[in-house]
């Protein structure tokens, strides 16, 4: 059990065959597409508002060092400073020495999935730091010792009773049933640790190369006093967030909000252009911003996934997976869950190792349906199948395909073949084939029919 | 790591050799950047003044934010001491701003101006931040601050509520517009933050339902003079 696929076929069948959570999470989703139909029902063009999201992406995407150096120009005439990792491993390495060289002791985070990438948290904590996560799914997952469910929702899986017995062994607090209770537990025990953390870290969800400003999309204000308080804001951001225009915000925060969450903006939309100017009353005195690249310009090489680099992060496409709805957010051992997650997975990860990932899917389309930016997530699934067999094929992917070309080229084989198969098929069905029979555990396969297709044209009219 | 940058960018320059297909799309772009194209696209923000102002009631309403319009800066004084009276505010922080600092002078509390040397502690013990704002989006239902014109970065986070006092000719149509008139107001000297606030702080981590003042604010007043 120890590679990626055995645990996620475990995983995945475990949690396809827990009824009463996949009707929680359907409910949890309910809300969410009620409110999205109404978000996107005030677009005037919602179909072209796509188009034009996917361009503003597309290209900077396309002119990807040139729209960086620029951002980076812009950036650092404003007095931020900006530090290049091509690994997790460079990026955790920068990070932990912005923060020694602060001689800081505490560390607050907002919610950053490219920080769940790098696993900075682990590192942080190694190195002795207190790291606390204040969005409030984020704070619940750390309390858990859990990998968020989703990269939007954190915990859309963890039920209120669960979150109150969590916050009575670890905060000491009463047992309550009221979310709103909950939520304000959280920021009561949360807003000391803002006031008193020496670094604040965040992502970016865009970096503007026009004004060398990065953008943070949230809702709770997290974000905004992980920026506000702390003597140093550190920022980390996979290279591809860069877009060329401010303007071009207009077009993608709105985007966001809808496909996201349902909202017509989220609750804070902030750019932040540098540390505390002369003249300002408050923000950090440094203000440091790490680009990761982290297999990114792998995924880049490959012009037809290229647009896979166009994501927003909005979660839209996981909201309306069959598979995720069925299997949850956890069974993908993943970073990023869902279409996009097995999308990307395999080019950040290794094909070899994540291909499983490809088949976790219907290929319904309803993610490329509901995707913002327009990226071809289904059909993507398909080419990295493609993809996988064509460099790394499997002993049984090259028998079958061998002998089915061998068999399909000479008729007379193949109809001699047929009526083998149609005669033993009820003796077949009681024998437990590899691959066939996880296949027919859960499904019935039709009696064969008295005649070939073949015979059958033959006999009717048009033979 | 100093050969990272110019790795990672050659790394760039050299996937970027095999061109990708432009998107095939229904519409073609008619010129103008893609924001500018896009306008007609997006939801509507308001031909009109009277059609904005129309937008954002309807806006901030469904965003659980409260709007009080008023005639002037002296009954914008009085909804500021009606709203300390009724929520029994005991200590109020605010910044130097000719529609502020009138407004909150007048009030009976513990008043507290933000300054360049201020206690986040303190501020924290406030029970509301007043500031004034850059400008009103009608389109989203969005206050933006900036760090510059709101009393820095906490003033209008870290109390408990936020009152903004505004005047008419401060809202805009439509996120488009405000970018381009902060561009035009600021040029290159952008403020550090410029943070765009759409309702009072909001989470639904719990079970997906809906929790107002997650960290921010709880509530959210927007007093439009004019």
């Amino acid at each position: 059990m120890s590679n990626a696929k055995d645990i996620f076929l475990k995983e995945a069948t475990t949690a396809a065959a827990d009824g009463p959570q996949r009707i929680f999470i359907n409910k949890a989703l309910g809300g969410y597409y009620a409110n999205r139909d109404i978000q996107k029902a005030r677009f005037r063009d919602w179909e072209r508002a796509r188009d034009a999201a996917s361009l503003a992406k597309w290209e900077a995407v396309n002119d990807l060092a040139n729209t960086l150096e620029a951002f980076v120009a812009k950036f650092e005439s404003n007095g931020g400073k900006v530090h290049w990792a091509r690994n997790a491993a460079e990026a955790r390495e920068i990070i932990l020495q912005l923060i020694a060289a602060a001689n800081a002791k505490a560390v607050v985070k907002s919610k950053c999935m490219t920080t769940e990438e790098i696993h900075l948290n682990d590192a942080l904590e190694k190195a002795g730091y207190s790291v606390v996560e204040s969005d409030l799914g984020e704070f619940i997952q750390q309390l858990r010792g859990e990998a968020p469910y989703h990269f939007v929702f954190p915990c859309m899986h963890v039920k209120r009773e669960e979150i109150s017995a969590l916050f009575t062994k670890h905060l000491g607090t009463a047992a309550t049933n009221s979310p709103e209770e909950l939520t304000m537990i959280a920021r009561r025990h949360l807003r000391q640790l803002y006031v008193d953390a020496d670094v604040g870290i965040t992502g970016a969800n865009f970096l503007v190369a026009e004004t060398g400003q990065i953008s943070i999309t949230e809702n709770e204000g997290n974000a905004r006093l992980t920026a506000a308080l702390p003597r140093i804001h550190i920022a980390l951001s996979g290279i591809e967030k860069v877009v060329k225009k401010l303007d071009d915000l207009s077009v993608l925060l709105p985007m966001l909000a809808t496909a996201g969450a349902g909202q017509p903006m989220t609750c804070y939309n902030t750019l932040y252009s540098g540390p505390r100017k002369p003249g300002e009353c408050d923000g950090p005195e440094e203000f440091h911003l790490v680009l990761l690249d982290n297999a990114r310009t792998q995924l880049l090489a490959d012009p037809e996934q290229r647009d896979a680099l166009h994501c927003i992060r909005c979660g839209a496409c996981l909201n309306v997976c069959p598979i995720f709805k069925n299997i949850g957010g956890l069974a993908y051992g993943t970073t990023y869950q869902g279409p996009i997650g097995s999308v990307i997975t395999p080019h950040l990860r290794g094909l070899k190792q994540w291909n499983h990932l490809s088949g976790a899917s219907s290929l319904c389309g309803a993610c490329t349906d509901a995707c913002p930016v327009r990226i071809d997530l289904h059909h993507h699934l398909l080419h990295n199948r493609r993809n996988a067999n064509q460099t790394s094929p499997t002993w049984f992917d090259r028998l079958f395909h061998r002998g089915f070309n061998f068999v399909i080229s000479r008729p007379r084989l193949f109809a001699f073949g047929g009526r083998v198969f149609r005669f033993t098929l009820p003796v077949l069905k009681k024998i437990p084939l590899p691959y066939l029979s996880a296949w027919l555990k859960t499904r019935d396969l039709p009696p064969a029919p008295a005649q070939s297709f073949r015979q059958q044209w033959k006999d009717s009219s048009h033979g | 790591m100093a050969n990272a940058r110019s790795e990672i960018l050659s790394r760039i320059r050299e996937a970027l050799k095999v061109v990708a297909p432009k998107p095939h799309f229904k519409s073609e772009p008619i010129g103008g950047s893609v924001a500018q194209n896009a306008k007609p696209w997006l939801p509507d923000g308001g031909a009109t003044v009277a059609a904005r102002l129309a937008l954002l009631t309807e806006n901030l309403a469904k965003l659980k934010a409260n709007l009080i319009r008023v005639p002037d800066a002296v009954a914008a004084q009085q909804v500021l001491q009606g709203i300390a009276r009724d929520k029994n505010w005991k200590k109020v922080a605010y910044h130097s701003h000719p529609l502020v600092a009138p407004a909150v002078e007048a009030l009976t509390c513990e008043k507290w101006e933000v300054t360049s040397s201020f206690n986040k502690q303190k501020l924290e013990g406030c029970d509301a931040g007043v500031t004034s704002c850059e400008a009103i989006v009608a389109q989203l239902g969005s206050i933006l601050v900036s760090s510059a014109s709101s009393g820095g970065r906490s003033l209008s986070i870290l109390p408990h509520v936020h009152v903004v006092i505004a005047t008419v000719d401060q809202v805009t149509a439509d996120l488009e517009g405000c970018f381009s008139d902060m561009l035009g107001r600021h040029g290159q000297k952008l403020p550090s933050m410029l943070s765009f606030i759409t309702g009072p702080s909001r989470t639904g981590d719990i079970e997906r339902i809906l929790v107002l003042g997650a960290h921010g604010p709880k509530e959210l007043y927007v007093i439009l003079v004019g």
